[in-house]
């Protein structure tokens, strides 16, 4: 017991430790860029490129610094969900509350678009209705935490608020309509005979394993995505100094009613993560490209992927396949014009 | 001999975890046989819905993760020391 006991104060004081240590060196960002730009390097604060390294030098660390704050305590909360225990909430709930449980469980459950088809395989067998399970597969990769993190650094929180229940709000209407329209026989027959066995048993965690496994979360999110967000944040920068505000106002501002559609079209055959994208998003709108349209290019490009409907072709048919994308699109696009016309 | 079976339809999370199982079996130096499986149906049937899916003697020991090389080596562990008689 006293062991047990001298462990979880080691693990409170660690992470104590940790969290100081962040708040630090989150609030030393802006001295720290402004005294490397303007001290060490000698640049001039009106300068373009002053200004161009002066972003770089401040952005790339605090979204790192976000970013690892973020994917941990996330990695802490989905130590408390697994797709297991999310079949048992939605099984044979109704349409309506189940869709807008299932968005909301796609957000925290651990998922992996490879396990999409074993997860719909289980969902469906557990007796979850098509539309909530659709909610469930629009929602968890549209809303995660890279996106979020990304928005609220390189764009500001009003816009990332908004994105998350956008995003969820798509993923639950996307999935009632789905459901009303009634497309179970474009489920492969397969589906419906494939026994599915259970679990013998649920894993208990400590709470040292949760945080080894949130850290892992961090190792393995963080390791792939920095070489994007700091070559992103790089053109970024670039573009921060030298073209002009509105560049992209013609093209991609309000006026033009075809803009959104057209955004969401060229979105769907592009596949790229959060963090490659969302960038490009900044730069965007930096420019005088208007909210809606950069956000349903974004949204298209995340929760639409050709890689991911080849997957589901496995488990799903054409028909079905076709309502999903045009279902969602329409969900993008009406979200997309909506933006533009309040903001 | 034991038995090692990396459960997952050949993405790279489930080809990581195969090389994984092949390092700890080499690590804890006992002999094992370790294999995938492919097939949707066994997956699915095992209880599998997140992959991979990590089978020790036909025990499923982790699902939906790749878990570190010493985890997988605890893990292998485990299931012997409950097996081992006595």
């Amino acid at each position: 017991m006293a062991a047990e006991r001298q462990a979880a104060v080691r693990l409170v004081a660690g992470l104590g430790l940790v969290a100081l240590a962040w708040a630090g060196a989150y609030a030393a960002l802006r001295p720290l860029a402004d005294a490397l730009t303007y001290d060490l390097l000698r640049l001039s604060r009106d300068s373009h490129l002053g200004s161009s390294v002066n972003f770089f030098l401040y952005d790339t660390p605090k979204v790192l610094l976000l970013l690892t704050g973020i994917v941990f305590l996330m990695g802490i909360v989905r130590t408390f969900f697994s797709p297991e225990s999310t079949r048992r909430l939605l099984g044979g709930r109704r349409e309506g509350v189940g869709n807008v449980a299932a968005a909301g469980l796609g957000v925290v459950t651990p998922f992996c678009s490879c396990s999409a088809v074993p997860l719909f395989i289980g969902f469906v067998e557990a007796g979850v209705p098509l539309g909530v399970t659709f909610s469930f597969l629009i929602a968890a990769p549209m809303v995660n935490e890279v996106a979020i993190v990304l928005l609220f650094g390189l764009v500001g929180w009003h816009i990332a608020v908004l994105y998350v229940a956008l995003g969820l709000g798509i993923a639950i209407t996307s999935g009632w309509v789905i459901g009303r329209l009634k497309m179970e026989r474009h489920v492969e027959a397969f589906v419906y005979e494939m026994a599915v066995g259970q679990l013998d048993s649920e894993e208990r965690l400590s709470w040292a394993d949760r945080v080894g496994r949130a850290r892992q979360a961090v190792r393995e999110i963080v390791g792939r995505v920095w070489p994007f967000v700091v070559a992103a944040i790089a053109v970024g920068a670039g573009i921060h100094g030298y073209v002009p505000e509105d560049f992209l106002a013609d093209v991609m501002g309000k006026g033009a009613w075809w803009t959104v559609p057209a955004a969401v079209v060229l979105g769907v055959p592009m596949y790229s993560n959060a963090a490659g994208i969302i960038p490009v998003v900044e730069a965007l709108m930096d420019k005088g490209a208007a909210t809606g349209t950069a956000l349903a290019f974004m949204m298209s490009v995340i929760a639409l992927s050709l890689p991911e409907m080849i997957i589901l072709r496995r488990v799903l048919r054409w028909p079905l396949i076709a309502a999903f994308i045009g279902v969602v699109a329409s969900g993008i696009v009406f979200v997309g014009y909506v933006f533009n016309l309040v903001s | 001999m034991l038995r090692i079976q990396v459960l997952g339809p050949g993405c790279a999370n489930c080809q990581k975890l195969e090389a994984l199982a092949r390092q700890a079996v080499a690590g804890l130096g006992v002999e094992a046989e370790v294999d995938k499986v492919t097939d949707m149906r066994e997956i699915m049937a095992r209880g599998v819905m997140a992959t991979p899916g990590l089978a020790v003697n036909n025990r499923l020991v982790s699902t939906g993760r790749v878990p570190s090389v010493s985890e997988v080596m605890t893990l292998i562990a485990n299931v012997l020391a409950e097996e081992s008689p006595g």
